[in-house]
């Protein structure tokens, strides 16, 4: 038992460990400063900067728009429907298993969509897409932690005469650090997924300028400089898999401390 | 006291982290007979009954100090073997727990797990015990039904009933009654005064009518502390302590 | 309020019926049937199988589990039976931060450290030959991506069961190890088995990390060391040329769908099984 314990904790360290020591040798501050020149591929000069500031882009973008999707459903669920309601519980387990539901498939819905109303690819695509891909888990960790929040709370605001719609704005104020948790989350999620997008954001060498320009995104770029035959290429998709890690570590680690004292255990 | 004492605490301390749950404990429990541990909630009754079987030896941040001998030997010894200890002792608790699984496996599982395989002995043995709660009559064409069907009170009598199918010598009973309506009530009570014939009984409580009912001894606890330990009818009528006398004074008048 | 909310929970038939009209052209011209169990892939001559993607999935799913499975079980009875709370208290951390990883960096892990490990290490012991890119490889990093989740589900499951239960079976003198082979399993088990189901699910969607170490052939693989195109894979990366090939787009949007159904399908019985299990204990 101890040994699979081990073995388990040891899995994380192995991963960022084997991409600590093959990362770091090709991490340059080129890297994350510039976008590709010509030839980047092959081998040339140039940095990820266009996919670094696409996929925050996309993740601050759906975070942006999940959360104001979701904070009204949430507060629907917890003020206005009784405990008992089934719409309240079809809602959560709905979320539940849109949680479950694999990027790819968003990904395909999402180009599917586009097609029906003749996008492109693009920032615009991109953001709509893993707005869907991170609504279950905005939904989820808001009302884990509205659901911590003890019922007479919003009774004794009740019996002070307040109408709903205060009494929701004294639970946002209570839950604000789960608030920020579910951004944190969702962001982490959002900056870190590579099959929502690859349908849907595209790609390009250049930083997106407007929201139905096609949209690098980090995962995708180290995909593809993966996918070159140079080593150097292959030696910055590991340093940029470094830097995704890095972003994606201090992300979970802030909602960590964050939602620490409201739940145990839950991912 | 008659008897040599079957369970005998000695300067028994018990910290949950900071704080000192119970202090300086010693009490010797008598054989054969009937004790109970009185006092208001959160006082360390249920925490002293458990330290008798080491319950607390899972749970965080509970530290032990001090000695319980049973039948003369330290069970907080290092060299002392926690299952041969629990075996000793059946446990009730406030609510009852049946295992998940069926009436007949919940009787066979103690025997069962101490190395009884042959069926007929088991069979025998479960129906035994099962006729020892009263409940014989009520199960027997269900046996294989998993427990949880059975009414609360008849839960508990399983409970028992699988408490002594590993042959204890004490049964440790921890508010036994508290979710159990009147008559299952009075059924559990007999059975104590029966049982007490062969076993070394430890009740905790807070219903004194019960205490009075059941039990030859009764300490009374408070704080962490044992206030007056004396046979039922003094400890009740004619408390010496003061807060005893206070706390029992509703039932007097 | 109540429109959003209708429409979060509308959301999934959305997805699915999106995916179904769009590999209509492909269901009226072959039966699902014919489409499933056929092993000929030529998109250029309109011949669409899938079959060997459904078993390249479902190899690496098996494998999967099969690694993550006993890893999973064991450690989730230590970190909640056994450890200390100081310990159990450094294991969860990582576990949460595992669940954070990308796929993409499990996917670069993968080719660093578990291709080579199988083609240096494990594939010589067996065949002559191995690049090591193979379903092995496609079911250690998932088995590794998926160790989160069963784990962080197993932890809740075992969490409900009371420990009123436990010191019950402790009381009759059963040791540690036998309360939790004879009570804590057998009481979690519709909780374990939900966790599984969820696993596989979670499993059988994940695309790019599977995709960059499996070698993606599209053959029945017949060994773990043999390549496998799962349904994802086949997704992710055909998806340029899908638009240019007749046909193309409503098969892929097909294989999308397949996995939605099997996955809705499959998370929503865990999930219903889950909140029993949770109301039960309220």
């Amino acid at each position: 038992m101890i040994v699979a314990s081990v073995l388990i904790v040891g899995g994380f360290f192995l991963i960022v460990g084997t991409i600590l020591i093959k990362g770091l040798p090709a991490l340059s501050l080129d890297l994350i400063t510039k976008t590709p020149g010509g030839g980047f591929y092959m081998g040339k000069e140039g940095g990820v900067l266009n996919a670094i500031v696409g996929s925050l882009y996309i993740a601050l973008g759906s975070s942006g728009l999940a959360l104001i999707l979701s904070l009204p459903i949430v507060l629907y669920i917890n003020v206005y429907l009784k405990r008992s309601s089934k719409l309240g519980s079809i809602a959560r387990l709905s979320s539940d298993v849109l949680f479950g539901i694999p990027s790819i498939v968003y990904g395909a819905f999402g180009f599917t969509v586009m097609i029906y109303f003749g996008l492109k690819t693009s920032l615009l695509g991109g953001i709509l897409t893993v707005t869907l891909l991170v609504l279950p888990i905005m939904i989820r960790t808001m009302d884990e932690v509205i659901r911590t929040i003890p019922k007479e709370l919003l009774d004794a605001s009740y019996s002070l005469g307040s109408t709903r719609l205060e009494a929701s704005k004294i639970l946002i104020r209570q839950s604000i650090p789960g608030i920020f948790t579910a951004i944190l989350l969702s962001f982490g999620r959002g900056i870190g997924d590579v099959a929502s997008v690859m349908f849907t954001a595209g790609f390009s060498d250049n930083i997106p300028t407007s929201i139905d320009s096609p949209a690098p995104t980090l995962p995708l770029a180290i995909f593809f400089q993966l996918g070159s035959p140079v080593d150097e290429v292959q030696a910055r998709a590991y340093a940029s898999a470094l830097v995704l890690t890095i972003i994606v570590l201090l992300i979970s680690i802030g909602a960590r401390t964050l939602s620490k004292r409201f739940s145990k255990n839950k991912i | 006291m008659a008897n040599t004492p079957h369970i005998s605490v000695q300067n028994l301390n018990v910290y949950y982290g900071q704080n000192h749950a119970l202090k300086n404990i010693s009490i010797d429990i008598p054989d054969k007979k009937v004790t109970s541990f009185i006092g208001p909630s959160g006082c360390g009754k249920t925490t002293l009954l458990k330290t008798f079987n080491r319950l607390h030896d899972s749970s965080v941040d509970v530290r032990v100090e001090g000695k319980v001998l049973v039948d003369g030997e330290d069970i907080y010894d290092s060299k002392a073997e926690v299952t041969h200890i629990r075996k000793k002792m059946g446990l009730l608790s406030q609510r009852p727990f049946p295992l998940p699984m069926s009436i007949y496996d919940n009787i066979a599982y103690g025997p069962r797990i101490h190395g009884m395989r042959d069926k007929e002995k088991l069979d025998q043995l479960v129906e035994q015990q099962l006729r020892d709660v009263a409940l014989w009559d009520e199960v027997k064409d269900r046996l294989n039904t998993p427990a949880v069907r059975l009414s609360i009170g008849q839960q508990q009598r399983l409970c028992l009933a699988r408490g002594l199918a590993v042959q204890p010598e004490i049964i440790l009973g921890d508010e036994p009654t508290s979710a159990l309506d009147p008559k299952s009530t009075q059924k559990i009570e007999e059975l104590f005064v029966q049982l007490r014939e062969k076993y070394t009984i430890v009740l905790v409580t807070h219903i004194l009518r019960q205490a009075r009912r059941v039990s030859d001894f009764i300490a009374f606890i408070y704080n962490g502390e044992i206030i007056e330990f004396a046979p039922t009818e003094e400890l009740l009528l004619n408390p010496k302590e003061e807060l005893t006398k206070e706390y029992v004074r509703g039932f007097v008048s | 309020m109540l429109v959003l909310t209708i429409l979060s929970v509308l959301l999934a038939v959305f997805i699915g019926l999106g995916l179904y009209l769009r590999s209509l052209p492909l269901l009226e011209l072959k039966s699902v049937g014919s489409l499933l169990t056929s092993s000929v892939w030529k998109p250029f001559k309109g011949e669409f199988g899938f079959f060997p993607f459904i078993m390249g999935t479902l190899w690496v799913t098996g494998i999967a589990i099969v690694v993550a499975l006993p890893l999973c079980l064991l450690s989730g009875i230590f970190i909640s039976e056994y450890a200390h709370h100081r310990v159990r208290k450094i294991i969860v951390p990582f576990v949460d931060l595992l669940s954070g990883i990308p796929p993409v960096v499990f996917g670069v892990w993968g080719v660093l450290f578990v291709v080579p490990l199988i083609q240096e290490y494990i594939a010589p012991h067996f065949v002559e030959y191995a690049t090591g890119y193979s379903v092995l490889a496609g079911g250690i990093v998932l088995a590794v991506m998926i160790f989160p989740l069963i784990i962080s589900i197993l932890l809740e499951v075992f969490g409900t069961v009371p420990r009123e239960l436990k010191d019950a079976s402790l009381s009759l003198g059963a040791t540690q190890w036998q309360t939790v082979k004879f009570v804590l399993l057998k009481r979690s088990m519709p909780g374990i088995i939900a966790a599984i189901v969820l696993a596989i699910s979670r499993a059988f969607g994940e695309t790019i990390a599977v995709l960059m170490v499996c070698g993606n052939l599209p053959e029945v693989p017949h060994s773990v060391l043999d390549s496998g195109y799962p349904l994802p894979a086949l997704i992710a990366n055909n998806y340029g040329e899908m638009l240019s090939i007749p046909l193309y787009d409503s098969a892929l949007l097909f294989s999308a769908l397949i996995l939605f159904i099997i996955i809705f399908l499959f998370n929503a019985i865990s999930r219903i099984v889950l909140s029993r299990i949770e109301r039960r204990m309220n």
